[in-house]
C-alpha cells in the first residue's frame, strides 16, 4: 500500500476500529446475557453429572469429577421408561392424527376458499383460545364413563384437538405459499385430488410440513397440564414423573436433573432446529 | 402468507377447476374432531355450572340455575383466585416483553457467533414446565442447598426461603424465566422485517439512537408487541404446571389462581357444579382477551386476501 493511500485511509480505518470495538462488545455481552438464561439448564445437565452426595455441597460446586451413575440409577427404576415411551407415543401419535385430519383441511381451505372459509379458520384459531380447564371436568367425567382415563389413547386425542388448530393454521399458510399454476398444471393433466396432494403439493410443502411436526411434538411432549388430570401410572408421561420427585424424591436431585435432562435434551435440539418456523405457528401468522 | 391470492385469481380458478374435491369430506373430520373435544365439552362445563354435582352427593342433584355463580361471588377464596391470576398474568406480561425487548434489540444487532447466542437464550422455552419448576424450586432457590442462597451467602446476605417468603414473586420469576425467550423469538421476528432503508433514512436525517428507536421501531413493533401481549396472556391465564410442582396454590392462597382453584375444587373437593363455574369464569376472562386477537388475525387474513 502506498503512503498517500495509507494517510487517505485512516479516518475510514479509525471508524473501522470503533465499529469493530462495539461489535466486541455486543458480543461480549449477547453471550453474558445468553448465558445467563440458558445457566439453569446448564445447572441442570451439570447436575446430572455429578454423585448425589456432590449435588448437595454447600456452596456448590462447579467442578467435580463426572459419573453417569445418576443416568444409570434413574433409568434403572424400571418405571423410566414407561414413563418415557408413553411420552413418545403420546407426541407421535397424536401429532400423526393431527397431520392426518390437518392436510386434507388446509388443502380444501387454500386451494378451494370460499365465502365460509376465513370463518371457518377463525373458528378453528378461536377454540385453542378455550382455556384447557374450561374442558377438563365434562371430558374427565365422559373419559371416566369410557374407561379412557389413565389410557393413552385419551391423551392421545386430547393432544390431537390441542394441537389441532395450531396445525392446520400452519399448514394452510405454507399451502398458501404453493403457486397456484402449480396446483392447477396437475389438475388439468387430470390427476385427482388424492394425486394431487400426494405428488405436487406434499412435496413442496414438506419442510413446512416437518416444522409443524416438530411444533406439535414440543407441545405435546411438554405438556403437563392434561397428563397430571387424565393420568396415573399406565398412561402417564414424563411430565407426571417427574412431577413426581416434588415430594417423594425431592431429595434426590442428581437423579432427578439426570431424569430431567434426558426428558429436555432431545425437545431442546428439536426446538433449536424449529425456533424460526416456530413463530409462524404459534402466533397464527399475526407475526411473519 | 407471502403469495397471497387475489379475489379476481380465487375466482378465476374456481372457475377452472373442472373437479372441486368434496369440502366436507377434506374439512368434515377436523371440524367434527374440535367439535367434540372443545366445543361439546365447554357447553357440558356451562350446564354442569348451572347444576348441583357433588360427587360425593350422589343424591343431591338437580338446577340450581345461578346459585353456585353468586356463591363464589361472595367467596374470599375466589376472589384471591381471580385477584392471583391477574397479578401472574399482568407481572409475567410486563417482564417477559420488556425483557423480552431489550433481549431482541441486542439480538437483532451485528455480533460474533449471534446465532448460538440467540440459540443459547432461547432455550428456556423448550424446557418442560415441570422440569423448570424442579429446577428453580431445588436447585436454585432452595434456602440451604440452592445456587441463590450459595450466592447471598457468599456476599454477605442472609438466604432466603424464596417460595416461602416471596411465593407469588418466585413463580412470576420462573414464568417469565420460560416466556421471555418467546417474546424475545417473535420481537426479532418483527424487528428483522423492518426495512433497513428506514433506519438509513433517519440516520441520514440526522436522528439519534434513541429518536431512532422511538419513533421508527417502535411504532413499527407496535403490532408484534399488541401479539405477544394478546397471547401471552391467554397462556399466563392458564399456567397450571409451575404451581402445581412447585408451592401447591400455597403457602396459604398465596399462589392459587383460577386453573388451580379448579383443580382443588374439582379433586378435591369433588365439586363439579362449583369447578364448572370457575371454569366459566376463567372462560369468560380469556375470551376477553381472546376476542382482540381473534379480530386481528382476521384483519391480516384480509388484508392478504387484498394484497
Amino acid at each position: 500500500m502506498s503512503a498517500p493511500g495509507l494517510a487517505r485511509q485512516l479516518p475510514q480505518d479509525r471508524s473501522r476500529g470503533r465499529k469493530l470495538r462495539r461489535k466486541w462488545l455486543l458480543t461480549v455481552v449477547g453471550y453474558a446475557v445468553a448465558l445467563l438464561f440458558f445457566f439453569p439448564i446448564l445447572w441442570m445437565l451439570m447436575t446430572a453429572f455429578k454423585s448425589e452426595a456432590a449435588a448437595f455441597t454447600v456452596p456448590p460446586h462447579f467442578f467435580f469429577h463426572p459419573t453417569l451413575a445418576s443416568f444409570g440409577e434413574a433409568l434403572a427404576r424400571g418405571d423410566y421408561l414407561h414413563y418415557a415411551l408413553n411420552s413418545l407415543g403420546a407426541s407421535l401419535i397424536s401429532t400423526a392424527l393431527g397431520v392426518l385430519l390437518a392436510v386434507p383441511a388446509a388443502y380444501a381451505m387454500a386451494f378451494y376458499p370460499t365465502r365460509a372459509t376465513d370463518g371457518t379458520l377463525l373458528w378453528m384459531i378461536s377454540t385453542k383460545f378455550i382455556p384447557a380447564v374450561g374442558v377438563l371436568i365434562p371430558i374427565f367425567l365422559v373419559y371416566k364413563d369410557l374407561s379412557l382415563l389413565d389410557n393413552l389413547w385419551g391423551l392421545i386425542l386430547v393432544y390431537t384437538a390441542m394441537n389441532l388448530p395450531i396445525m392446520v393454521w400452519m399448514i394452510y399458510s405454507y399451502f398458501k405459499e404453493i403457486p397456484a399454476e402449480m396446483h392447477e398444471a396437475a389438475q388439468v393433466d387430470g390427476a385427482n385430488t388424492a394425486q394431487v396432494m400426494a405428488r405436487v403439493v406434499l412435496p413442496v410443502a414438506i419442510p413446512g410440513l416437518a416444522s409443524t411436526c416438530l411444533l406439535a411434538i414440543i407441545l405435546a411432549w411438554n405438556e403437563a397440564f392434561w397428563s397430571i388430570n387424565l393420568t396415573n401410572t399406565a398412561a402417564a408421561t414424563l411430565p407426571v414423573f417427574i412431577a413426581s420427585f416434588k415430594t417423594a424424591e425431592g431429595l434426590f436431585w442428581a437423579k432427578m436433573s439426570a431424569a430431567s435432562a434426558l426428558a429436555v435434551a432431545p425437545i431442546l435440539v428439536f426446538g433449536w432446529m424449529a425456533q424460526r418456523q416456530l413463530v409462524r405457528g404459534l402466533t397464527f401468522g399475526a407475526v411473519k | 402468507m407471502s403469495t397471497a391470492t387475489s379475489h379476481v385469481e380465487v375466482s378465476r380458478r374456481r372457475r377452472r377447476s373442472r373437479r372441486r374435491p368434496n369440502m366436507a369430506l377434506l374439512l368434515g373430520p377436523s371440524v367434527g374432531f374440535l367439535l367434540l373435544w372443545m366445543i361439546v365439552p365447554l357447553a357440558l362445563t356451562l350446564y354442569f355450572s348451572l347444576r348441583h354435582y357433588n360427587l360425593l352427593q350422589p343424591g343431591r342433584r338437580g338446577f340450581v340455575g345461578l346459585h353456585q355463580y353468586g356463591a363464589l361471588l361472595a367467596d374470599a377464596t375466589f376472589w384471591t383466585s381471580l385477584y392471583n391470576t391477574i397479578v401472574l398474568v399482568v407481572a409475567c406480561l410486563v417482564l417477559t416483553v420488556v425483557i423480552g425487548l431489550a433481549l431482541a434489540l441486542l439480538f437483532d444487532s451485528d455480533f460474533f457467533g449471534r446465532g448460538v447466542a440467540r440459540t443459547l437464550a432461547i432455550s428456556p422455552f423448550f424446557v418442560m414446565p415441570v422440569v423448570t419448576a424442579l429446577i428453580w424450586k431445588n436447585m436454585l432457590m432452595h434456602p440451604v442447598y440452592g445456587l441463590f442462597a450459595a450466592i447471598f451467602k457468599a456476599v454477605g446476605l442472609k438466604p432466603v426461603d424464596w417460595l416461602a417468603t416471596y411465593p407469588m414473586p418466585s413463580i412470576v420469576a420462573m414464568i417469565s424465566w420460560e416466556w421471555v425467550p418467546f417474546a424475545l423469538l417473535v420481537l426479532l421476528t418483527g424487528l428483522q422485517s423492518l426495512p433497513a432503508e428506514e433506519i438509513e433514512a433517519a440516520s441520514l436525517d440526522g436522528a439519534g439512537a434513541w429518536q431512532k428507536f422511538r419513533f421508527i421501531t417502535v411504532p413499527h413493533l407496535g403490532q408484534t408487541i399488541y401479539v405477544v401481549i394478546m397471547l401471552e396472556s391467554i397462556f399466563f391465564l392458564t399456567k397450571f404446571a409451575e404451581i402445581y410442582a412447585t408451592t401447591s396454590g400455597g403457602p396459604g392462597l398465596a399462589t392459587t389462581n383460577l386453573p388451580y382453584l379448579i383443580f382443588l375444587e374439582s379433586f378435591f373437593q369433588y365439586d363439579i357444579g362449583t369447578a364448572s363455574a370457575i371454569a366459566i369464569f376463567a372462560v369468560i376472562l380469556a375470551n376477553i382477551v381472546a376476542i382482540f386477537l381473534v379480530r386481528f388475525v382476521a384483519s391480516n387474513l384480509a388484508e392478504g386476501a387484498q394484497a
